[in-house]
């Protein structure tokens, strides 16, 4: 029988796989990846809520929509941010883009 | 009321040279001849709406206690504010009217042979315009608010005629001279009706005129009184704030004329008249309008005997007459105030429009360069001296007649001081005006200088100018059935006693000053030149018109320039030493925590992650111990 429990356990992988990767890796693709893990993970959670905890109403299955639609148009951005970046230093390792430093 | 005709559109009046200044400025600039016509044609409209109302006026009965009242209501705040638009018509504005759109007419029509080579000519007439308006506005308001607007408005148009040859440095900086001094004495008009209105809760005039006589904290309506009192001090060029006027005289002289002799400084006389129950109700206050009024006469009347611009002279005369004027309103004469800025509105417009002529004709304004022109300028001769004997007080001339009349109201009011002094001023008028007719008309030519007469455009206002200054006075004579003094008066209509001691008097002191001028002036003589080297301090006192101008700048320069040093260094030292200070930490500091920033946005997103979990097992920890 798969509870509660389970879910919230895969998510929380998931979303520290995200974590792990979106704070350790050094290309920026990479980075974006994990993001979106870390999204999916918080999805995962929204709807096995509303599953278990509240039946009747589809309120986490409707954020989770959002989340998706949001999370499109962020990598949409995102791409295209990192995409400008490559093209302009041919570089996407995340080491290198320290120009917000003092 | 029902057939009234012309009074409901009162409000055409200042609206019409409203509408030309945009004309004028935004279509026929271009267009010289269109720009005067549209000018014109809109003063002259105005002007026969005036004469409609002033007819009007006179045929239904319309009194000072009963006038008529147009309002709407501009703005308001319930039981905070409300301030009105609105006209009021009785006879003091109906007589105001017709003097302003009459004067502002004919010396439109003048303007046109004045400015004939001005490359501004257009911009001169739609200047003309706004003024008129303005003016005619400030004549027609009903509430203090309303005045003040208008009264800035005319400030305004007088600061641009007066700077109208800019490029001249002497006429821009009389325009700022103008404008600051004008400034100054508004915002204690400004502050003085605040103060009714506080007091009150009114701006309208009829309704402080209710209100005022049950009033009973006389120190607070004394400072409200002064206060608002510093407005005609200011406008009207009284003592000490008289210094612009003279330097207006950089303006051209249609201007002059029109705004700086007939009208706008005025304007002062008629805001006493308007707000004539604020000041009868209060004797202390009247005591030091009546007194600066008559010192002002004396003092200006002085300095115009030893002038040599013609402009400047008049100018001089033109402040010691509104000296009379305000006198007069000071020893409780609204209406021999009221008569005299009438008839000398005309005498004086001729006085400006006629040395006008004499200007365009030598471009020369010292008088001692000038003589004989008489001989080239036989209209312009005749018709100056018409206004001179207007203004020296010779009867039947206008000026005789409400000259008169205010020195007989100072000597039946118990002014003795003022009434000597006042006839005093008489002998000086008919002196300094002979001195300057005798230097500048008779006598032998200049070498180099060719006066020819003016074109017919200039001569015809002169003309017309002359009849009025001739006839005007007719109106008010104490021998006049039911003359201005039962038309426009403050309470109750009285008819004027003659009384021929005063009037003696003052045409003896007057002919005694055209012989004294004739005397010194008159006939090939060293005499003038030899008095003057005998009272050589006299003179010079005289000349440097008793120092004010030196003094108001040795005031600026050693008292304001100290006093803003001492600012100067408090704002150097203290306030930027303080703010600085606080600039510098702030800088030390991010000097120091700009190391925490490492550019890297990862290392961003862990700092960030951690406080999420320390926050969240802070909440979780808190949630437990609330439970």
């Amino acid at each position: 029988m798969i509870t509660l429990n389970h879910y919230v356990a895969l998510s929380a992988l998931l979303f520290c796989i995200g974590l792990l990767g979106a704070l350790g890796k050094r290309n920026a693709i990479a980075i974006l990846m994990g993001i979106e893990l870390m999204l999916n993970a918080v999805n995962i959670n929204l709807v096995a809520f509303n599953r278990f905890l509240q039946p009747s109403q589809v309120v986490g299955q409707v954020f989770a929509l959002f989340i998706i639609l949001v999370a499109a148009a962020e990598v949409a951005v995102g791409l295209a941010l990192v995409i400008n970046i490559y093209r302009r230093r041919l570089d996407t390792n995340i080491e290198d883009l320290n120009w917000l430093k003092w | 009321m029902a057939n009234l005709y012309w009074i409901p559109k009162a409000w055409l009046i200042p609206l019409l040279p409203a509408l030309a200044f945009p004309f004028i400025a935004f279509i026929t600039r271009k267009a010289r001849g269109l720009s005067a016509l549209t000018a014109i044609l809109a003063i002259g409209v105005s002007l026969v709406i005036s004469l409609g109302v002033l007819w009007e006026v006179i045929a239904h009965g319309i009194t000072m206690d009963n006038p008529v009242e147009y309002s709407t209501v501009w703005l308001q705040i319930p039981q905070l504010l409300k301030i009105e638009a609105g006209l009021l018509i009785d006879p003091l504005s109906a007589v105001m009217l017709l003097v302003v759109t009459l004067v502002a007419f004919l010396v439109e029509i003048y303007s046109i042979g004045y400015m004939e080579d001005d490359p501004g000519f257009s911009v001169f007439f739609a200047y003309l315009s706004l003024f008129g308006a303005s003016m005619l506005g400030l004549v027609l308001a009903n509430n203090y608010f309303m005045i003040y607007f208008f009264w800035e408005l005319v400030g305004l148009c007088s600061y641009l005629l007066i700077g109208f040859w800019y490029h001249r440095a002497e006429a821009a900086r009389a325009g700022f001279k103008a404008f600051v001094v004008n400034r100054l004495a508004d915002f204690g008009f400004l502050l003085g009706f605040f103060f009714l209105f506080i007091i009150f809760h009114t701006f309208n005039f009829r309704e402080l005129a209710a209100a005022i006589p049950a009033y009973h904290n006389v120190g607070l309506l004394t400072v409200a009184a002064l206060l608002v009192f510093t407005g005609p001090i200011g406008k009207s060029a009284q003592f000490p704030l008289h210094v612009w006027l003279p330097d207006a005289m950089e303006g051209p002289t249609p201007v002059s004329a029109l705004i700086h002799a007939a009208t706008m400084v005025a304007a002062g006389v008629y805001l006493l008249a308007r707000a004539y129950v604020l000041f009868a109700s209060l004797p202390n206050v009247m005591l030091v309008v009546a007194y600066v009024g008559g010192f002002t006469a004396i003092f200006a009347a002085t300095i115009a005997i030893a002038q040599r611009d013609i402009k400047r002279i008049l100018a001089y005369s033109t402040i010691s007459q509104l000296g009379y004027m305000v006198m007069a309103m000071g020893v409780g004469s609204m209406t021999a105030g009221i008569f005299h800025l009438t008839t000398h509105a005309f005498f004086k417009a001729l006085l400006f429009l006629a040395a006008g002529s004499v200007i365009h004709a030598l471009h020369e304004q010292d008088i001692f360069r000038m003589g004989g022109l008489y001989k080239d300028m036989k209209v312009t001769t005749v018709t100056f001296i018409i206004g001179a004997l207007a203004l020296a007080g010779i009867p039947p001339f206008a000026g005789f007649w409400s000259k008169d009349e205010i020195l007989a109201a100072a000597y039946h009011n118990g002014f003795l001081g003022l009434y000597i002094l006042g006839t005093l001023v008489a002998f000086l008028t008919a002196f300094y005006m002979f001195r300057l007719i005798f230097i500048t008309f008779f006598g032998e030519r200049r070498a180099g200088l060719h006066g020819h007469e003016s074109p017919p455009v200039m001569t015809i206002p002169l003309g017309i100018l002359a009849l009025l200054s001739i006839f005007a006075g007719f109106v008010g004579t104490p021998f006049t059935a039911r003359g201005f003094s039962t038309f426009v008066y403050y309470a109750a209509p009285h008819e004027v006693e003659p009384d021929y001691m005063v009037m003696a008097l003052s045409t003896l002191v007057a002919l005694a000053g055209i012989a004294l001028a004739w005397w010194l002036y008159g006939r090939p003589s060293d005499l003038p030149e030899r008095l003057k080297e005998s009272y050589r301090w006299a003179y010079n006192l005289l000349w440097n018109k008793f120092y004010i101008d030196e003094f108001y700048l040795w005031i600026y320069r050693r008292i304001f320039w100290g006093l803003a040093e001492a600012f100067h260094w408090h704002d150097r030292h203290v306030v930027d030493g303080l703010w600085d200070g606080v600039g510098d930490v702030t800088r030390a500091s991010g000097q120091k925590l700009r190391y925490l920033q490492t550019g890297n946005l990862q290392t961003y997103a862990l700092v960030f992650f951690t406080a999420v979990v320390v926050i969240a097992l802070w909440m979780a920890g808190m949630g437990g111990m609330i439970r």
